[in-house]
C-alpha cells in the first residue's frame, strides 16, 4: 500500500455534504480561487497556456502540422486532444503509458470541442485530399488538487485561442521558429463542466478528498447558446432524470461562468 | 584555530560550510569533511556551545521508539493489522496491543479495527531496516472517530504542539477544537466544522511560518486568545519533546 | 570566419538570464523550476516512498530514481510524441548518476525518492537544466545531502568555446560540441559529463574549466531560492 493512495477525511465529506456543507467551507456551487489563465507560456508551442483552479494547475499546449486529410474527409482538417496525467502532479500517478483516467479525460474534453465544430476544420484544409493542418492539443497536469476535467477543458479552449499559424515557406514547409498574426477559425467558446455527487448533493469544482467521497459525476460540454455537445457519466452510482436536469442546469450555469474568465 | 562562519538562525542549504576547525563539534544534519563541518540539509542553524546543528525545515519522518503517530489500517492480518504510517514504511499492529479485551482464535479482527481506520498509536519497536511495531495500550491513544486529518511538514510538529502543548491549547482555546498531533505530520482535529476549518487554517499557518521567532505570541494576538502554557504535570498525555527555542 | 560574436550577444562564457523557484507544486514533497534563456524546467520529487516493483528495493539504504519527459509541445520543432523514448530513458539515466553522489539515503533503506522533471519549453541545454531543478527540488523535500549539484552546457561553436549554448548554436553551421557537465557545488567534482559532436583535447580543457568557473552562478540561483522560500513573512 503506497501512502500516496491513501484516502483521507472521505466519511467527514459525507457526514457534511448530507447537511449541504463542504469540506472546506465553499458553497455546493462554489468555485476555487483563484481561476487564473496565464498564455503564451510556451514559446516552443504554436498556442499555450496554463491555468490554475484553486491548487489545480495544469498546461496546454497546441501544435500544428501539415499533414495529408483522412481519404473520407479529403477537405478537412483535424484536431485531436491528449492528456497526460503526469507522475510529478500527484503521487497517484505513476510514470508510463497513459492509464484510463488519462485517456477518459482526453477523450471527454476532445469530443465537447470537437462535436460543437469550435474550429472548422474545413478552413484549415490547403489543398484538398493533399494538405491541411492538424491541431494537436496536449494537456498535462502539473498538480492536481481535484476538478482536473474543468482545468482541462478551460486550458484546450484558452490554448486554442492563444494559437497562431506559423510560417510557411516557398517550398511548403513549416518554419516553427516564425509565427503568423493568424489566429485559428474558432466558431465558439466550448466549456466541459463536471457535476459531482457527494452525499446525494450535487457539487463543483471537487477537491481530492471530495472526489474519492464521490459515487457519480456528469460531464457537460456547452456553448454560449446552451447547446450541450457531449456528455459523459462516470462514477459507480446511478442517477435519476430529474438529478441529471439538475445537473445540466448546473453545468450551464457554471459554463456561463468560466467563460467569463477566458476574455 | 577554530572558526564559525555562521550565526544562530541563519538559513543554510546542503553543502553549506558552518564552521572551520576541530574545535566545533558537528551535532542534527551536519557532518565533518576534513576539518571543517557542513550542512546537510535545508534548514536553520542552532548553534549551542561548540555543537553544530541545524534544524531541518523540511524532510522525511525518521520513525522512532517511543513517538506518536497517527496511521491508518490498509490490511487486515493473521493476528493483527498492516498500517500505513505515512512514510515509506508500514507498521503492524499486533492484536494483543491493540485491545485488552479477549479475542477468539479465527475471530474477525474487522470488528476491531477495519482498513481504512485511521488510530492514535505509539511506535513500540523500530529495527534498522525500518520495520516498525506499534501499539495502543497506553492512555490517549485510539481509533480516530469523526473530525478531520490533515497532513503537515513532520519537522513542524514541535511547532504545532508549541511550548508545553500552548500552541495546542492555543488553537483549542480559540476554536473549541480538539488536536491530536502525530510525529508523523498527521493531525488529527475533532469539533464543530467551522471550528475544524478555523483550526485548520491556524495549523496552516504555523506550518508555514513555523521558523519565525515569537510565533505562538503573534498567533496569540492574531486569535485574540491569551497565551496559557499546560503545566507537565496536568498533561493527560505524555508531553512531546520539541518545542519553541 | 571563426565565432568571434556569440548569435544572442553574450559573452563566451555568459549564461542566459536564469530564474529559480522552489515550492511550485503543492502535491510533491519537494518542488523547484529553473530557467535559463527559454529553457524551462519543473522539477517534483516525491518520497522517501515504498519501493514498487519490491525487488528493486536496496536494504542497504534508498536510492533515487529521475524521470525526465519533455512536454509534446516544448520543442523546437513538430510535436514530440508522448511516452519514454531512448533519449529521454538515457537522460533520466544520466540524470540519476549526476545526484546519488550527493544524496545520502542509508537512514531510509528499501525506499526510493522519486524525481520527476517535466519541461514545457526547451532552447537546448534541458539535461542540465533538469539536474539543476533535481538538486533544487531534493534540497526543499529535506533530503539529505552532502552538497548541492549544479549544471550547465559547454561546448565549442567553430572553434570558441562557449558555456550554455542555445539552440541556434547547436545547429551551427561548422564544427560544434555540446558538453553538458554537472559539478558539486564545493569542490567542483565532475559527476555529469557527455560530450557530442566534434572538439580538440585543448579545447576540451578550456571547456571544463569555463564550465568548473561559471557553475557558481547557477548555485547562486539555486541558493538564492532555497533561501527564499523561508523569508519571514510580513504581518
Amino acid at each position: 500500500m503506497n501512502t500516496a493512495m491513501i484516502t483521507f477525511n472521505k466519511n467527514t465529506v459525507l457526514a457534511l455534504a448530507k447537511e449541504g456543507k463542504r469540506f472546506d467551507g465553499r458553497k455546493l456551487d462554489e468555485y476555487r480561487g483563484p481561476i487564473e489563465i496565464e498564455s503564451s507560456i510556451s514559446k516552443s508551442a504554436e498556442g499555450s497556456v496554463k491555468v490554475r483552479i484553486g491548487d489545480t494547475v495544469v498546461i496546454a499546449g497546441v501544435k500544428l502540422s501539415l499533414e495529408k486529410p483522412y481519404p473520407d474527409t479529403p477537405n478537412q482538417g483535424g484536431l485531436m486532444i491528449n492528456a497526460e496525467l503526469t507522475p510529478l502532479s500527484s503521487s497517484r500517478y505513476e510514470p508510463g503509458p497513459p492509464q484510463m483516467p488519462a485517456i477518459e479525460l482526453a477523450r471527454v474534453t476532445d469530443r465537447g470541442i470537437r462535436e460543437s465544430h469550435v474550429i472548422d476544420t474545413k478552413k484549415l484544409c490547403i489543398t484538398k485530399g493533399e494538405k491541411a493542418w492538424f491541431v494537436m492539443v496536449d494537456i498535462v497536469s502539473v498538480n492536481d488538487a481535484g476538478n482536473l476535467f474543468d482545468a482541462a477543458g478551460l486550458a484546450v479552449m484558452a490554448a486554442l485561442k492563444d494559437t497562431k499559424f506559423p510560417v510557411v515557406d516557398e517550398e511548403g514547409n513549416v518554419n516553427y521558429k516564425e509565427h503568423t498574426d493568424e489566429s485559428l477559425p474558432i466558431a465558439k467558446d466550448t466549456l466541459s463542466i463536471t457535476i459531482f455527487r457527494v452525499g446525494g448533493n450535487l457539487l463543483v469544482d471537487p477537491t481530492v478528498e471530495e472526489e474519492d467521497a464521490c459515487d457519480t459525476r456528469l460531464t457537460v460540454s456547452s456553448d454560449a447558446t446552451g447547446v450541450i455537445s457531449a456528455m459523459q457519466k462516470g462514477g459507480e452510482g446511478t442517477m435519476t432524470i430529474d438529478e441529471v436536469m439538475k445537473a445540466v442546469d448546473l453545468a450551464l450555469d457554471k459554463a456561463n461562468f468560466l467563460r467569463g474568465k477566458l476574455q | 584555530m577554530s572558526n564559525i562562519v555562521v550565526e544562530n538562525r541563519d538559513i543554510v542549504i546542503p553543502g553549506d560550510l558552518l564552521a572551520e576547525g576541530m574545535d566545533y563539534i558537528p551535532g542534527d544534519f551536519t557532518f565533518r569533511e576534513d576539518e571543517k563541518i557542513f550542512s546537510k540539509v535545508l534548514g536553520m542553524v542552532s548553534v549551542s556551545g561548540r555543537v553544530l546543528k541545524v534544524t531541518a525545515l523540511s524532510g522525511p519522518y525518521l520513525p522512532k521508539i517511543g513517538d506518536k503517530i497517527i496511521a491508518k489500517v490498509t490490511d487486515v492480518l493473521m493476528s493483527g493489522w498492516r498500517v500505513d504510517t505515512n512514510t515509506a514504511y508500514t507498521a503492524v499492529l499486533n492484536v494483543r496491543d491493540a485491545t485488552t479485551r479477549f479475542v477468539r482464535k479465527g475471530e474477525d479482527l474487522t470488528g476491531i479495527l477495519d482498513i481504512g481506520d485511521f488510530l492514535v498509536c505509539k511506535i513500540s519497536n523500530v529495527t534498522s531496516q525500518n520495520l516498525i511495531d506499534v501499539t495502543m495500550k497506553e492512555p490517549g491513544l485510539k481509533k480516530v472517530e469523526g473530525g478531520r486529518i490533515m497532513r503537515i511538514n513532520c519537522n513542524k510538529v514541535p511547532r504545532v504542539i508549541g511550548k508545553k502543548a500552548s500552541m495546542i491549547q492555543l488553537i483549542k482555546d480559540a476554536t473549541g477544537v480538539e488536536i491530536t498531533v502525530g510525529q508523523n505530520g498527521l493531525v488529527w482535529l475533532r469539533g464543530s466544522a467551522e471550528g475544524e476549518l478555523k483550526a485548520q487554517e491556524v495549523v496552516r499557518m504555523i506550518e508555514q511560518r513555523a521558523h519565525e521567532s515569537g510565533l505562538t505570541d503573534k498567533l496569540s494576538k492574531f486569535l485574540g486568545v491569551p497565551k496559557r502554557e499546560i503545566a507537565p504535570d496536568t498533561v493527560p498525555e505524555p508531553v512531546v519533546e520539541g518545542g519553541e527555542q | 570566419m571563426a565565432y568571434t560574436e556569440r548569435l544572442d550577444g553574450r559573452k563566451a562564457n555568459g549564461l542566459r538570464e536564469m530564474s529559480g523557484k522552489v515550492g511550485v507544486i503543492p502535491n510533491a514533497d519537494g518542488s523547484a523550476e529553473f530557467r535559463t534563456g527559454k529553457t524551462w524546467a519543473i522539477a517534483a520529487v516525491y518520497g522517501p516512498r515504498e519501493v514498487l516493483p519490491r525487488f528493486m528495493a536496496n536494504p542497504k539504504k534508498g536510492f533515487i530514481r529521475c524521470q525526465y519527459t519533455m512536454m509534446p509541445f516544448s520543442g523546437t520543432g513538430e510535436r514530440i510524441r508522448p511516452g519514454r523514448s531512448r533519449r529521454a530513458q538515457e537522460i533520466a539515466m544520466v540524470m540519476d548518476k549526476a545526484l546519488e553522489p550527493v544524496v545520502d539515503l542509508t537512514a531510509f533503506p528499501n525506499s526510493v525518492v522519486d524525481i520527476f522533471v517535466e519541461l514545457p519549453q526547451t532552447d537546448a541545454g534541458t539535461r542540465c537544466a533538469a539536474i539543476t531543478a533535481a538538486a533544487m527540488a531534493l534540497a526543499d523535500a529535506g533530503i539529505p545531502m552532502r552538497d548541492m549539484v549544479c549544471s550547465v552546457s559547454v561546448g565549442t561553436v567553430d572553434g570558441t568555446v562557449v558555456a550554455d549554448l542555445t539552440y541556434n548554436e547547436e545547429a551551427f553551421d561548422g564544427h560544434v560540441s555540446d558538453i553538458p557537465v554537472a559539478m558539486t557545488a564545493r569542490n567542483k567534482e565532475i559527476t555529469l559529463l557527455q560530450m557530442d559532436g566534434h572538439v580538440k583535447k585543448e579545447e576540451l580543457k578550456i571547456a571544463l574549466e569555463m564550465a568548473r568557473d561559471v557553475m557558481s552562478k547557477i548555485f547562486d540561483v539555486q541558493k538564492k531560492a532555497l533561501v527564499a522560500k523561508f523569508a519571514e513573512v510580513p504581518q
